[in-house]
């Protein structure tokens, strides 16, 4: 079988796709011979046309993140054709399943199980075999499938391909929960290292980003945001750019204010020379307050993930507490490229093509916005900027399609980098408190969480415009903090935010889900309003609490005299946790020995390794990562040296677009460790620029990361993309710990808080 | 407006203009030119990189004027999916994107850098790269890529 990629032929596929989308919508939606849009319908994911070609739809697109060939490994080696055969379909209204958001390292479980597009190829080739054998009046055992064509096994003159079968006819067959995937063993285009199939157009400017789709007669937009948090309109004085030329039309709907013209340099001059007036604002709370502010919110919504109802007991009982308290700023997606969409709304017909990772979603909030039907509107995905979870691609698209409706005329609306930085969902501030109890020799009895976070907003979802800025300021309210309650205890263990340690026994209603073994265990949680609005960023919570548990765990370590590694297995019951940690540990020649290293000087370059580990979400992703740091104890500065980072998430569908993922997450994660705040003043927020808000250039002295790829064939495959990011915070910390025996309990780890770490030595 | 020549990739073009706008949106609308993307307006990312005369300079914050009548390459006046440039080839065989917005910056600068010092060391590389973004942080990929046009380029 070919597993060669045909870039020729792959883009002659995309080619018809793209002609097909400039006609009208109604013809499009006609002439595409657009799917059901029953998911237990098998062509609502998969057409083979009388030519054999094959055509996936899929809910779940490429973000920069391998899934799109990834997907189409699955087909080819599910349906046993060839790569360059397929043509791939992703997150459009009117063409693909509805899978809800692209998000939560949720792709692989959807998609690469037993449901949804991996089952719909295997009911496909199970009804391809069907149909030869009826056509070939040769029982279903004895026919081989190979490169789309089923041949009997022993007389191979008999055969079919799956475009005569077809006949140019759809399936018309429910996807069968029997149908039989192939098993690892037979694979033969999954686990290989296929390249992806974007990035010779992405390396020669030939790929279009949503940023790069033009139609005929497109206008330009640029919105116009509140100058302070909580600002409302007062007035808009449109006099003040009757003079820019190409300006088409000021719009204004409750608080959102936009302008349109002819070129985007117009708007963008219109955009700064509209006089606006505007109302205060809210107040922000000072930024040194904040987290002790944070903690005296009320009313919060509260929850317990396990509580034994013994933990004040057992600490009371404990030789040593080891407590402390971890904090972790508001942070940024912070997409290189500023969100884009293209909208096009007339005739009551809305046509919005965006980079939101949550296309049906978008389509019913859209309506929501313009007050339209929802089926008058069609989403069309095309990938943005890397987004990393809710950037500023639902709000633009929100944005373009309000003027777009204003001035009648297709419009694009790319944010200014002050817009999306300022008005961005932000990932979320966390301050928490850890409390240990150790028996006299030192292992972990006790184990007492306690965390404040405020949200606000989060993704629009299916009917909740104001989750973004501009839904908000178009008169939709974001979805208010769940509703303000005392902790009830919980019926099960649910550990998808990484609020308990690795180290508890998670034991609820006598059933015991957690990693570890700690059996006096309470983890509660308070969700505040946040002041700014925030949504999910990469590994969201999941980070803030594993910084907060890696790190206190090695604070344990230290005070009980033991080996980091060791003291972590001494508390770990899961087998494949406890496996990834010590295939990271081998690799990273890990030195066992207790922590902080022995014979510190306090001046000069210290240097020392740090380690953490967790499964992600409590289900989803086996990780561990080490470091190994230099710290300049005269100046601050953090030099990471040496990073190996292992996943066991398992079966592998492509090793190498998993290792890019990995290796890409652990440096995010480097970078948001040591660089990246959201910081404001009284009325708001100041990092808005690459100036302000900081982030590890690629001239930045870091090592490539070395990785282990543990691959299980056998198992549910789980997400990846957010698992190493998870740990960096706490592994560098942990090294820090280890050079210099000052820990650091906030991130980033910026030189001025590794100074006063190293000052309270 | 004003009439303004420029020679994108080869191809001479004349438009009218707002002397004033910056070179970056008449190559991406005007033209309808993919690489160079517009990612901060600030010079701050480099996601608009473009080479003129042989250095690569930030299109977001240079007037169309200061240009005029100058040659210019974009990322994709290198080379092309079929025939890639030997620097955008060592970028497919290192597989070194992710989203890949940042793409402009990341190889023009390279390339124009290691045209002017064909045997620069990492740490000047580094340098030339100080002010480049990749929020994928595909920096390993990206940093094999180009030393390994480097050693093709000088071998």
């Amino acid at each position: 079988m070919s597993l060669a990629v045909s870039r020729r032929d792959f883009l002659k596929g995309a080619g018809c796709l793209i002609v097909g989308f400039s006609a009208s919508r109604s013809t499009a939606a006609q002439t595409s011979g657009a799917p059901p849009a029953e998911q237990d319908q098998l062509d609502s994911w998969i057409a083979i046309g009388a030519d054999g070609r094959v055509t996936v739809y899929t809910g779940k697109c490429e973000l920069g993140q391998g899934l799109r060939t990834a997907q189409m490994q699955l087909i080819a080696e599910e349906l046993v054709v060839p790569l360059d055969r397929i043509t791939l379909i992703e997150c459009d209204t009117e063409r693909t399943p509805d899978q809800g958001t692209t998000s939560g390292s949720q792709s692989h479980p959807a998609n690469f199980n037993d449901g949804n597009l991996a089952l719909a190829a295997a009911t496909a080739r199970e009804a391809l075999i069907r149909m030869a054998s009826e056509r070939l009046q040769v029982p279903v055992e004895a026919l081989d499938v190979e490169n789309g064509v089923v041949r009997s096994r022993t007389d191979p003159g008999r055969r079919a391909d799956y475009g005569e079968l077809m006949g140019g006819k759809t399936f018309h067959l429910s996807l069968d929960d029997r149908a039989r995937r192939l098993p690892p063993s037979e694979w033969r285009v999954l686990g290989t290292p296929v390249p992806r199939a974007e990035i010779p157009d992405l390396v020669t400017g030939r790929f279009e980003h949503v940023h790069n789709v033009r139609v005929p007669g497109m206008l330009h937009g640029r919105v116009v945001r509140p100058p302070a948090v909580g600002a409302k309109l007062v007035s808009v004085n449109e006099e003040s750019v009757k003079d820019v030329a190409g300006l088409v039309k000021v719009v204004v709907k409750n608080d959102f204010v936009g302008v349109v013209a002819e070129k985007p340099w117009q708007a963008i001059q219109a955009a700064e020379k509209l006089s606006c007036e505007w109302s205060p604002g809210a107040g922000l709370v000072r930024q040194s307050d904040f987290y002790e502010h944070l903690r005296r919110q009320t009313p919060t919504s509260d929850r317990l993930v396990v509580d034994s109802k013994d933990v004040q007991e057992t600490l009371a009982r404990s030789a040593t507490i080891v407590g402390a308290t971890y904090r972790h700023p508001y942070q940024m997606h912070g997409s290189v490229g500023s969100s884009c969409a293209v909208a096009d709304v007339r005739d009551g017909k809305v046509t919005l093509w965006s980079a939101s990772q949550a296309v049906h979603h978008l389509k019913l909030t859209t309506a929501m916005v313009l007050g339209v039907a929802p089926d008058d509107v069609r989403v069309i995905f095309r990938m943005g900027s890397g987004c990393y979870g809710l950037n500023g691609a639902d709000t633009v698209s929100y944005d373009a399609a309000l003027l777009s409706q204003a001035v009648g005329r297709p419009v694009r609306v790319q944010l200014s980098r002050q817009d999306e930085m300022a008005w961005e969902n932000y990932g979320y501030a966390y301050v928490i408190d850890q409390r240990l109890g150790l028996d006299s020799e030192g292992r972990i009895l006790a184990w007492d969480y306690e965390a404040w976070f405020p949200t606000l907003g989060s993704r629009p979802r299916t009917g909740t415009p104001g989750n973004v800025v501009t839904g908000f300021l178009a008169g939709f309210e974001p979805a208010a903090v769940t509703e303000p309650s005392p902790a009830t205890d919980p019926s099960t263990y649910e550990n998808g935010s990484n609020a308990a340690p690795s180290y508890v026994a998670g034991c609820v209603g006598g059933r015991c889900g957690g990693t570890g073994t700690i059996k006096s265990e309470r983890v509660l949680t308070h969700n505040a309003r946040s002041m700014f609005f925030t949504g999910p960023l990469r590994s969201p919570s999941r980070l803030q609490n594993t910084f907060a548990h890696e790190s206190i765990l090695d604070e344990a370590a230290a005070q009980a005299g033991v080996d980091p590694v060791a003291y972590r297995l001494d508390h770990l019951r899961d087998r494949r946790l406890i496996e990834v940690l010590q295939a990271v540990a081998r690799k990273a020649d890990w030195d066992p020995r207790p922590s902080p290293r022995r014979g510190l000087s306090k001046r000069g370059v210290a240097s020392g390794r740090g380690i953490a580990c967790v499964l992600y979400e409590g289900d989803n992703g086996y990780c561990a990562l080490s470091a190994q740091v230099e710290v300049d104890q005269d100046t601050g500065a953090v030099l990471v040296k040496r990073l190996v980072a292992g996943v066991d998430c398992g079966p592998i569908s492509n090793p190498d677009g998993l290792q890019n993922q990995v290796e890409g997450g652990t440096l995010q994660g480097v970078s948001r460790a040591l660089l990246e705040e959201v910081t404001w003043d009284e009325k708001k927020v100041t990092s808005v620029d690459w100036g302000t808000y900081r982030s590890i250039p690629l001239g930045f002295d870091l090592p490539e990361v070395e990785t282990v790829l543990i691959d299980r064939r056998y198992v549910p495959a789980m997400g990846a993309g957010e698992t190493t990011i998870t740990l960096a915070a706490a592994a560098i910390g942990n090294a820090i710990f280890d050079a210099t025996g000052a820990r650091i309990r906030e991130v980033p780890f910026t030189r001025e808080r590794v100074m006063a770490a190293l000052g309270g030595r | 407006m004003s009439a303004i020549t420029l020679t994108v990739n080869g191809r001479s073009h004349s438009l009218d203009v707002d002397p004033s706008t910056p070179l970056l949106y008449v190559l991406s609308d005007d033209l309808e030119l993919r690489g160079p993307k517009f990612g901060c307006g600030l010079a701050q990312c480099g996601a608009c990189t473009v080479i003129v005369e042989g250095r690569a300079i930030r299109s977001c914050v240079t007037p169309v004027e200061t240009v005029d009548g100058a040659d210019i390459t974009t990322l994709e006046g290198l080379g092309t999916p079929e025939n890639p440039h030997p620097i955008q080839r060592a970028f497919i065989e290192e597989q070194a994107a992710q989203c890949g917005f940042c793409l402009s910056g990341v190889i023009l600068t390279a390339k124009a850098f290691l045209d002017e010092n064909p045997n620069a060391t990492d740490e000047q590389i580094r340098e030339a790269l100080s002010t480049v973004l990749c929020r994928c942080f595909v920096h390993g990929r990206m940093f094999r890529a180009i030393r390994r046009y480097a050693t093709e380029r000088v071998g």
